[in-house]
């Protein structure tokens, strides 16, 4: 996406971020609409983000969840997301464990769909997510040093947030341990470090990514107890970042691997306004999909209730 | 009936000339020459009269996955891209391992517009753990042993079927082909891609470039050792044709084949996420691809393959992780080559016709010279019709070709299989 496309986006998130303070956070901007939420790798997180985002604009919402085991029932995943696009659905969320998934559904269908994440491929709404929660903390990221840590190698947030910081004028550094760096990154916008204590006091805001333990039984590192010590932001590291610093990362968090308790709990942390702003984001991403566009009406975001809609209004 | 090849021009391993061809009712070449009569006449004017297509590595799915190709529809699209004998591979259900199972292949083959020429696996089931019956599949008239699908990971074991068939060579009248799928499955396992600049950005995981080549790199140690005749199935890394080239200019018995994909596609296509491009071994780099055609040009590598190897649409219809590797090739060869290899016409018939059947141990009926007396496996091919590329249209049962809408030049007319006329004007009379 190029920068005023990600913009616009986040312009519209500045709307959604209001409706989501007030008292009743509903407006009937998608009445009668249905967000379909198809999900065949397990993310309570993404899913729950996205549900709330669609009933927070009346959208009514039906889920499908699956390992990929239905699949190895003989079903193939067309089949699949016919059946799932037959329930009258207007959109698809797609969620899925493989690369490029939410592309290959794309090309199977005329609904809309939302990629929440491939396989190690792409996290487009966790991007625009970062991008609003620095935006909202900073004003611009234009010349912040980002420093994106941890298991970039498998990572969809690494890969998303990496274009969409460059596009948005932040400079991007990669810190992780050889064996998590992809295998051939020449020409990527960022410089890699193996060092993070090397970097600290230069950066403006730290990503850490979620380290698994597969990761060990694979034989990309030693332990967990190494990685933390060499990548993990510790309390000691947190002390050495600058005072306007911010730490971010895209949940779970592996207290103790990626991030100390007392780092997570630090005021230059955000994690919680990345979950909040996650739902605006996806308000905006329905809405642009479904709604009136990009023009937003005011009834569009009228409180909901039959005492508060204006007359004539039914969507 | 007899019938004359009208028009055309001969090439074949002694050269080039303007002849027509005579096919005898036995099957045979009777006459080439001018003024020629017979009872039917195959036009064959601004075409070329080549010995027929040998694929050495086709795969026809049956016994056991017939909703996505059977030796019927396998042969017929065969027959279409001018080949008049394919080989079998194994990696059916049950494993062609056992003479069995070969017999039924062969009778299957049979009965349709090739001559279909099982392989057999090298060992049980494929499972790499021990030798299959390889002395009684020789008397049965199997030449040529191989796990495709997977390479032997085994290197004691690996030695021990190339020594093995080092002492067959007597029962077969001919040295014993090892076909080798090079893949150490240690690198490549979790792999759907080639491993390079395009899986780092499209997030596929991806196969190093050196599973293929380590595996390489063994068996010509091995065949060092034991100077068994091991054959490289779908070369598709530059380093992999550099050692082959090397073990040739040492004089080992190694022989080698590229397919049509590995020379004119690299994982670039990967990028749609579309599993059609998934193949192994996988698409590789520009670079790997002009290594291909180098190895083509200067004889390092001795035929082109197909791995033609149909998948049912609904397979297809899957994750790129768990859709099945493989596509279709017989039916689009010929015109690959001849668009994309930069070698000239006489060299691209070379590598689809009289190099593979002599790998084959078939030379005495396909590819043969054109020749009165020779067994007329035949096809006329057009070097200048332009044709667009069509699965559905295609007479393979699945239509997973990575080619769709491609407009290619260079099409088969006719084909004819021990003299009958299989495909006239581009269509299977059968």
């Amino acid at each position: 996406m190029s920068r005023s496309d990600l913009e616009e986006i986040l312009d519209l998130t500045d709307t959604f971020a209001e409706i989501g303070r007030r008292p009743i956070p509903k407006v009937p901007a998608l009445r009668g609409r249905t967000v379909a939420t198809a999900f065949f790798e397990n993310s309570t997180r993404t899913r729950m983000s996205f549900e709330t985002a669609a009933r927070r604009l009346s959208a009514d919402t039906v889920a499908f969840s699956a390992g990929s085991s239905s699949l190895s029932k003989g079903e193939s995943l067309r089949d699949t997301v016919e059946v799932v696009a037959s329930y009258g659905a207007d959109l698809l969320v797609v969620r899925h464990a493989m690369a490029g998934t939410a592309h290959r559904v794309a090309d199977w269908t005329d609904l809309s769909v939302v990629n929440a994440g491939d396989g190690c491929h792409e996290h487009p709404t966790q991007a625009l997510l970062d991008c609003y929660t620095l935006r909202e903390q900073r004003g611009s990221l234009d010349g912040m040093r980002i420093a994106i840590v941890g298991d970039i190698r498998h990572s969809r947030v690494a890969r998303s947030n990496i274009l969409a910081f460059t596009a948005l004028g932040a400079e991007v550094v990669l810190v992780a341990p050889a064996t998590l760096l992809p295998p051939a990154i020449d020409g990527w916008p960022v410089t890699v470090f193996h060092e993070l204590d090397l970097l600290l006091a230069d950066l403006d805001a730290v990503y850490l990514l979620r380290m698994q333990q597969e990761r060990i039984t694979e034989g990309l590192i030693p332990s967990l107890r190494e990685y933390a010590n060499d990548f993990g932001l510790s309390t000691d590291r947190v002390a050495r970042m600058r005072s306007d610093a911010l730490v971010l990362h895209p949940g779970p968090t592996n207290r103790g691997v990626e991030i100390s308790a007392e780092a997570a709990a630090d005021p230059r942390s955000v994690i919680l306004d990345q979950v909040v702003n996650g739902v605006s984001v996806r308000m905006a991403v329905l809405f642009q999909l479904l709604g009136s566009g990009q023009q937003l009406v005011a009834a569009d975001i009228e409180p909901v209730g039959d005492d508060a809609r204006p007359e004539g209004v039914d969507r | 009936m007899s019938v004359v090849l009208r028009g055309g021009r001969i090439i074949d391993r002694d050269g080039e000339r303007t002849l027509d061809v005579e096919v005898g009712d036995d099957g045979r070449i009777a006459a080439v020459g001018t003024g020629l009569s017979g009872d039917a006449d195959l036009d064959a004017s601004g075409c070329v009269i080549s010995p027929g297509f040998v694929d050495l590595h086709a795969h026809l799915r049956e016994p056991g996955q017939e909703e996505a190709e059977t030796i019927e529809t396998g042969a017929r699209g065969g027959s279409l891209g001018g080949y008049t004998a394919l080989v079998a591979m194994p990696n059916t259900d049950p494993t062609t391992d056992c003479v069995a199972v070969v017999e039924q292949v062969r009778t299957l083959g049979r009965r349709s517009t090739c001559e279909i020429i099982p392989s057999a696996a090298m060992t049980v089931d494929r499972r790499g753990t021990d030798m299959a019956p390889m002395g009684e599949l020789v008397d049965a008239g199997v030449g040529i042993f191989t796990d495709d699908g997977t390479g032997l990971q085994d290197p004691r074991l690996m030695r021990r079927v190339m020594e093995y068939s080092t002492g067959l060579t007597g029962r077969l009248g001919r040295p014993v082909v090892l076909a080798q799928h090079c893949e150490v499955t240690a690198l490549s396992t979790g792999g759907f891609m080639h491993e390079g600049e395009w899986s780092s950005r499209l997030g596929i995981p991806g196969q190093p470039a050196e599973s293929e080549e380590l595996m390489v790199m063994r068996d010509i140690a091995l065949v060092h050792l034991t100077g068994a005749h091991t054959h490289f199935q779908h070369l598709s890394t530059a380093a992999s044709v550099a050692m082959v080239r090397g073990a040739k200019a040492a004089g080992l018995p190694v022989t080698a084949e590229a397919t049509t994909h590995h020379l004119t596609l690299t994982d670039a296509a990967c990028a749609s996420y579309d599993p059609v491009f998934k193949v192994h071994p996988p698409l590789r780099t520009d670079t790997d691809v002009q290594a291909i055609r180098d190895g083509l040009a200067d004889g390092t590598i001795d035929a082109i393959a197909t791995d033609h190897a149909p998948h049912a649409p609904h397979a297809k219809e899957l994750p790129f992780d768990q859709a099945p590797p493989g596509m279709l090739g017989l039916e689009t060869a010929f015109a690959l080559t001849l668009d994309e290899s930069g070698l000239d016409l006489p060299e691209v018939l070379a590598l689809l016709s009289w190099k593979p059947a002599a790998i084959a141990g078939v030379a005495d009926r396909h590819g043969a010279p054109i020749l009165p007396g020779n067994p007329a496996n035949l096809c006329v091919v057009d070097p200048d019709e332009v044709w667009t590329v069509s699965g559905a249209a295609m007479a393979s049962r699945s239509c997973n070709t990575p080619y769709e809408g491609r407009s290619l030049r260079g099409r088969v007319r006719h084909t004819l299989r021990a003299g009958e006329p299989v495909v006239v004007d581009g269509e299977v009379c059968r």
